[in-house]
């Protein structure tokens, strides 16, 4: 048996979003900046898109601007959000995902803004409180914080976020990556400046997201070349990619709620088994508090052991279960997850993130339960 | 629907059969992201995007860890150029280029001016050739790359490479290419080159995706990345990878090493048929040089008609276009027949026949007489 347990690093393609996508690579094949009807059937492709994005979002098509994937859109916002708006201080928290938390260190050291971050406490949560003290002391700042954090499943309240930072006038910028396609936003209400989302987290295609940044608050381009995305993004457009990342979200809304009950459902089956076999699991962040966390990720702490000391997802690959530490994006470095670094989690527990989507089963959550007790020795 | 001849593939090419075929499991069954380190789905989307390096690198006999896969050719010329000069950032710094550049190079080189660079743009003669002795004396101490495209996408116009690398080896300074039109249709050969930016939808692999060729072993800097997050791609450009638009593009790469030079001997005789008949026609001139020239591309300019009518007029059964895609929707006439000194009546009325792999004898010939048709019609 192989299951996927991997799903806040990528998901598996709809195969109604392969559908969607194939015309574009055999047939249509247009560059959609050419006058020509090879180039405007292509055109009016990615317009349809644009429109089927904003309109599910409640946005308008020109506030949507695809882009090569999420880490572009969210390095769009910031260095352009900064840039055209001569901010000169930043707010983030340590636990973002890196496409922000780097691409601010850089800012600073490049010296365009002083960078402030938030305290998070054990369960990574930020207190909105400081939040207003450096807002006041700093109201002309950029904010960026996350919806859903992709290591521990916390969800921010963008909305209580959005009319703090509006009040003092900031750029709030919000990382949506890991809740677009899986929860609903409505940008007519959500007071945030900017969002992103990549394709590839809600069954779409990899290598294709966008960027939404609102009508008033236009931003500098940040790759030249070319008038693409209304003058906002240079760049022959990844026509499939852009046609499959908007099916893709086409497909999420359709069945949000259903989709959501399935996975909720794992999540909670998965919880309740793991504490029931695994004596002193522990879940790390807000992942266990289903009102609070990701209903698509379980973040495990599991107690000390011998055998799985830095091995458990190897032993877990092994038994065909795949699921990872961390973010995927930085996986490969040994230095270890920043997120649970910054909760101050016991580095002599192994921490796992099962992430589940809808194509998984009850069944498969059993078998990783089993697994997991034989790992840890637990009797049946 | 059906699609009139298509001579435009300067603009874009279709993806071969074969590029769809080794896309598509990577679309579906093998979905991991490529920097999953913990489960064969990543190591499975990895190793394919390995493959896809080499392959891509021997198209232009690089190495393969000198290959950075980006979402295109336009953002691999903003990491070439931008990452260079946040690189030299703090240092007074010049840059030299060409008016005949593609719009991703000016507009880039552009955003550089304004944050305090020093740009020179060399000039052409009629035939869309620049000066070596020119270039020479602008060459100054703080000259920090020269940026000359391989070969021009509007005229096919090949610039001397060999002469630009040996003089910016003489003088130390980094040589970038952009190849886009080049590479995949002629042998390119990287002596002396330290960065050469190149596009899989121009060689028959999927849109979304490019790479830049960063030479190592040599004591000139690399570019600083443009895009913060999870450190993909050795740090030079973050992201999740796109897996399915990486194997297409080394799969186009593999399948043009073996058949560029039996496409380009078809093309270079299918191409004269076409320029000698119209070229025989009255008040007919050609735009660039017939020597030192992409076998596949002819820029034509018609005297005695206006410029959009001609256009509107042959795409009706021709693909083709005026000038570059990018700035198609532009009124204005084309920077690259500006700066050859064509007037504006003749440079909007000049049309790019670019042909590709699947062109015809039988495509060629209706399409001389369509152009014939259409000329006689307006002119009348």
């Amino acid at each position: 048996m192989r299951v996927y347990l991997d799903n806040a690093a990528t998901t598996a393609m709809d195969d109604r979003v392969i559908e969607a996508m194939l015309p574009y690579m055999k047939l249509h094949y247009g560059n959609p900046s050419s006058v020509h009807s090879h180039g405007r059937q292509v055109r009016s492709a990615i317009e349809k898109a644009r429109k089927k994005v904003a309109e599910l979002l409640n946005a308008s098509p020109s506030e949507i601007f695809f882009t090569s994937g999420g880490t572009e859109a969210d390095n769009t916002a910031i260095v352009c959000g900064i840039a055209t708006y001569g901010i000169k201080h930043a707010i983030t928290s340590p636990i973002e995902h890196h496409a922000v938390l780097h691409t601010l260190e850089e800012c600073a050291k490049k010296g365009s803004v002083k960078l402030s971050l938030l305290d998070v406490n054990t369960k990574g949560e930020v207190d909105l409180g400081q939040l207003e003290e450096l807002l006041q002391a700093n109201p002309n700042s950029l904010v960026s914080l996350m919806h859903a954090n992709n290591e521990i499943g916390n969800i921010n309240d963008l909305m209580a976020i959005g009319e703090l930072t509006r009040s003092y006038g900031a750029f709030f910028h919000s990382d949506t990556v890991q809740t677009i396609g899986h929860y609903v936003h409505d940008l007519k209400t959500l007071p945030l400046d900017s969002l992103v989302a990549g394709g590839h987290k809600f069954h779409g295609p990899k290598g294709s997201g966008f960027l939404y940044v609102k009508k008033d608050r236009k931003i500098h381009p940040f790759i030249y070349g070319g008038a693409q995305e209304r003058n906002m993004r240079g760049g022959t457009e990844n026509v499939i990619g852009i046609v499959g990342v908007a099916k893709a979200l086409e497909i999420a809304y359709e069945d949000m709620n259903g989709h959501r009950t399935h996975v909720e459902a794992l999540k909670k089956r998965f919880m309740g088994l793991l504490k029931e076999n695994i004596p002193g699991v522990e879940f790390n962040g807000l992942s266990a508090d289903l009102g609070k966390s990701l209903y698509t990720l379980l973040n495990v702490s599991l107690p000390p052991s011998e055998e799985n000391r830095g091995m458990l997802l190897f032993n877990l690959d092994l038994n065909g279960i795949s699921a990872s530490g961390g973010s995927a994006c930085s996986s490969g470095a040994t230095v270890g997850s920043h997120v649970l670094r910054a909760l101050g989690h016991d580095p002599e527990r192994e921490s796992v993130r099962f992430s589940f989507s809808r194509f998984n089963t009850n069944e498969e959550i059993d078998y990783t339960v089993e697994k997991l007790r034989e790992l840890y020795g637990v009797s049946v | 629907m059906n699609y009139p001849i298509y001579l435009d593939y300067n603009a874009t090419t279709p993806c071969l059969p074969e590029v769809v075929e080794a896309m598509l499991p990577f679309f579906s069954q093998h979905y991991g992201n490529a920097a999953s380190k913990a489960h064969p789905f990543g190591w499975i989307a990895e190793d394919a995007v390995e493959n896809a390096r080499e392959q891509v690198a021997g198209l232009i006999g690089a190495k393969s860890k000198e290959i950075v896969f980006t979402s295109g050719a336009t953002e691999a010329i903003n990491l070439a150029i931008k990452g260079t000069f946040a690189f030299f950032k703090g240092e007074k710094q010049h840059y030299i280029s060409c008016q005949t550049e593609h719009k991703a190079v000016l507009d880039t080189l552009e955003a550089i001016e304004k944050a305090g660079a020093e740009v020179t743009l060399l000039p052409v003669d009629e035939k869309g050739c620049i000066d070596l002795e020119t270039l020479k004396s602008h060459i100054q101490e703080h000259t920090k790359m020269i940026a000359l495209m391989w070969a021009n996408n509007e005229t096919g116009v090949i610039n001397p490479i060999k002469d630009i690398a040996k003089i910016a080896k003489e003088n130390g300074i980094i040589f970038f290419t952009d190849a886009v039109q080049a590479a995949g249709k002629i042998p390119v050969d990287l002596a002396g080159i330290h960065l050469m930016a190149l596009s899989a939808h121009k060689f028959y692999g999927p849109k979304g995706v490019g790479a830049l060729y960063i030479r190592h072993n040599h004591h000139l800097p690399k570019p600083l990345p443009i895009l913060e997050g999870g450190g993909h791609e050795k740090g030079f450009r973050s992201g999740t990878l796109n897996v399915p638009g990486i194997i297409g593009m080394g799969r186009a790469a593999e399948i043009q090493s073996k058949s560029m030079l039996e496409d380009a001997a078809k093309l270079g005789i299918l191409r004269d048929i076409l320029e000698n008949e119209l070229l025989g026609l009255e008040g007919v001139y050609l735009n660039g040089s017939q020597e030192n020239r992409l076998p596949h591309v002819s820029n034509i300019a018609f005297d005695g008609v206006e410029g959009e009518d001609l256009l509107r007029s042959i795409n009706k059964k021709i693909a083709v276009s005026s000038g570059s895609a990018c700035t198609s929707i532009s009124p204005k006439p084309s920077h690259v027949l500006a700066a050859m000194g064509r007037n504006n009546d003749l440079g909007r009325a000049s049309i790019r026949f670019s042909l590709g792999k699947f062109t015809t004898a039988e495509d060629i010939l209706q399409s001389v007489n369509h152009v014939k048709t259409v000329l006689e019609r307006l002119r009348k």
